[in-house]
């Protein structure tokens, strides 16, 4: 339904711009002039084997890490580490953990409610509205002063997402969101990850999950060794991969035994 | 420049003397450690052991060596056996017993640690191996656990050293004791003797330490 | 009761010290930072007797003068800043650096972080060991006697040279310690574990 819509708007103006974006950790280089252009409403789901790269460039695209060269921009502005604006920059670009990182000592509504509160000085009521909106969304409402500890992965996953929409980012990014999870919850994050693509959020999203990657993305980019080794829409990108590389990669994926 | 006192220790036998002087604060605290890890060792494994009473007695020798200063059980022993049974301790000896009835509680509760410290899961995947119980221990809870003790055990040592100043207060005449006598004999010819003699104190006591510190640190980050 | 006083003045200025110190150390202040370190080191590997020696028969000889209580407090507050600065360290850094990095990705400053996410969960992580420091610190009053102090020990050594009442004197001795130390003892441990429950554990 709402997805036809979006594909009208995806080519809206470029709202990230990452151009030959280099980052080392001491000799070893780990993104090698990447450049990439996302759009509003755009979808992108970052895939490649272990150590590619992948975390460590929606990393930079948080500010995160240092870089050691070219740039991002985020609607023209800077992204760096030594940007005066960083904390305000950051506000704009949500981002999801691996292992979800709720604060423990702050119960559901608190972890939620701090940034907003705190740094954008928004009311106490208003945003909790929002909040409790959002996770009566997710059926969720009723952990609301329930502690970090007492909630299952699945749970403290789609939490953390929230907290990270409540900030109004234009973009959002999530770092295998899912592999920390036991399967059968893997399922309620994605869940929520899909309904946010179908309200046409921006998202760059790295993960395993290939069919997930399928169904999510609007254009897949694969990465291997630091660099950007192949991109393209989904069902070409996985029913016919270009390169060698790829098509190694995507064969991880399936098993068969060899039977005499 | 006024004058700082440390000329002192240059005179005679001065330095050398106070060298002494640490030597028998060193020996005091090395015999000591050397008693608390063998009796920490049976201290620690009687805590872990199931038995209630041994744990509960265990708990309350801990707490008891916790609670009281050291100072006050140096008093206790060396003033006190004298007292009620008649015995007359050296305080060289009735240091060691002191320092060794605290170390050992400290060492056990070190080796408690250090035992329930190592998951369930290692002993199980070590039975499921086929591994005995004797095994079990010899080669994968004990290299484990000794890893832990060694740099906590350093760390227990140099609290020995430093709290072998202390035992001046019962009449063992070692670094302190020293520098007094030295600070006493000079007090004509270099008044600012205090100054200079302490300094050095100071400073021995933090040459006799540091190291192990270092060490234990450097073998704490390398073996986690 | 001078014992206690100096023993409590002394653990508040320890933890001022250690609060201030962890803070230079948190935010990496340049040069301040080295000379923190050094007297944590130099604190921690000596002896507060000869810490207490040195301030208050050595520091007068170059002019700076001290009376016994107040020797007393400094003595304590030096030696205790350097072991609740590691406590208070340790608790920092037990909390994992993600969080530290979520924070910042909701847009929060470093202050903000700080307060709102590190501190917090330091403050649970550090307590045993922040108690432990207390103790320890109450337990090292009992060293005063030696710098001429009206103190409790002063008192029991003063009885024993006098009416060689030993036993007694030692009596008393053990059970006004155990009359202050036991029930802050009793305390932290009834605090931490309260700390505990009340909502931790990621």
């Amino acid at each position: 339904m709402a997805e036809k819509e979006m594909t009208e708007l995806k080519k809206g103006a470029p709202l990230l711009v990452v151009d030959h974006l280099t980052k080392r950790f001491a000799d070893l280089t780990v993104l090698d002039g990447i450049s990439l252009t996302v759009h509003e409403g755009e979808v992108i789901v970052i895939v490649g084997p272990s150590g590619c790269g992948k975390s460590t460039l929606l990393r930079c695209l948080n500010a995160l890490e240092d870089i050691q060269g070219g740039e991002i921009l985020l609607h023209g502005e800077r992204i760096s580490q030594n940007n005066k604006n960083l904390t305000e920059l950051r506000q704009r670009v949500g981002m999801v953990f691996q292992s979800y990182e709720l604060f423990p000592h702050l119960n559901v509504l608190d972890n939620i409610l701090l940034a907003p509160t705190r740094v954008q000085k928004r009311k106490r009521e208003e945003v909790k509205e929002e909040a409790m909106a959002l996770l009566a969304r997710i059926g969720l409402e009723s952990k609301a002063e329930s502690f970090p500890r007492q909630l299952s992965g699945g749970q403290k996953q789609r939490v953390a997402i929230i907290r990270a929409l409540c900030m109004h980012p234009e973009v959002m990014l999530f770092d295998e969101v899912t592999a920390a999870l036991d399967p059968e919850m893997v399922r309620e994050v994605l869940d929520v990850i899909l309904e946010l693509a179908n309200q046409g959020k921006t998202m760059l999203i790295v993960t395993h999950e290939m069919q997930f990657a399928r169904a999510i993305a609007d254009r897949v980019i694969f990465l291997n060794e630091g660099g950007i080794c192949e991109e393209g829409p989904p069902e070409e990108f996985f029913d016919h991969p270009k390169t060698e590389r790829a098509k190694q990669f995507l064969q991880t994926f399936t098993f068969s035994r060899k039977r005499s | 420049m006024p004058d700082l006192g440390l000329n002192v220790l240059f005179k005679g036998k001065n330095l050398a003397r106070l060298l002494g002087g640490l030597g028998v604060a060193l020996k005091i605290s090395l015999l000591s450690v050397v008693i608390s890890i063998v009796l920490g060792i049976v201290v620690g494994l009687l805590m872990t052991w199931k038995n209630p009473i041994s744990r509960a007695l265990m708990r309350c020798y801990l707490e008891i060596v916790r609670i009281m200063p050291q100072m006050v059980l140096l008093f206790l022993v060396y003033f006190g056996t004298t007292r009620i049974f008649g015995w007359n301790l050296s305080g060289e000896t009735s240091s060691v017993i002191v320092f060794s009835f605290w170390g050992a509680a400290e060492m056990g509760d070190l080796v408690r640690g250090a035992l329930i410290s190592i998951p369930r899961h290692q002993y199980e995947s070590a039975a499921a191996l086929g591994l005995s119980g004797g095994q079990t221990y010899r080669y994968i809870v004990l290299p484990q656990t000794v890893r832990r003790l060694i740099p906590l055990s350093m760390n227990l040592i140099t609290r020995m050293i430093k709290t072998t100043s202390l035992v001046l207060m019962i009449g063992v005449v070692e670094v302190l004791k020293v520098s007094q006598q030295i600070i006493e004999a000079n007090r004509m010819s270099s008044p600012n003797a205090a100054f200079g003699v302490y300094l050095t104190v100071f400073a021995l006591y933090f040459f006799a330490c540091w190291p192990i510190s270092l060490l234990a640190g450097f073998l704490e980050k390398r073996w986690r | 009761m001078l014992t206690l006083q100096i023993g409590v003045l002394g653990i508040l200025a320890s933890i001022a010290i250690g609060i201030v110190c962890t803070m230079i150390q948190y935010f990496k202040v340049p040069f301040v930072r080295k000379a923190v370190s050094v007297y944590v080191e130099i604190s921690r590997n000596t002896p507060l007797l000869i810490q207490l020696f040195f301030i208050y028969y050595g520091l007068p000889k170059i002019g700076i003068r001290t009376n016994p209580y107040a020797c007393g407090v400094a003595g304590l507050a030096f030696l205790g800043g350097s072991y609740m600065t590691e406590a208070f360290r340790s608790g920092i850094e037990a909390v994992d650096r993600v969080q530290t990095e979520s924070a910042a990705s909701l847009g929060l400053s470093g202050i903000q972080i700080l307060r709102y996410v590190i501190f917090p969960q330091a403050l649970t992580i550090s307590f045993p060991a922040f108690m432990a420091n207390v103790i320890f610190l109450l337990k090292e009053t009992s060293v005063f006697s030696a710098i001429s102090l009206m103190d409790l020990m002063f008192t029991a050594k003063d009885l024993i040279g006098l009416y060689y009442q030993t036993t007694e004197s030692l009596f008393l001795l053990v059970v006004f310690y155990l009359l202050i130390l036991l029930p802050v003892s009793v305390l932290g441990s009834i605090i931490e574990r309260r700390m505990r429950y009340a909502g931790f554990g990621s």
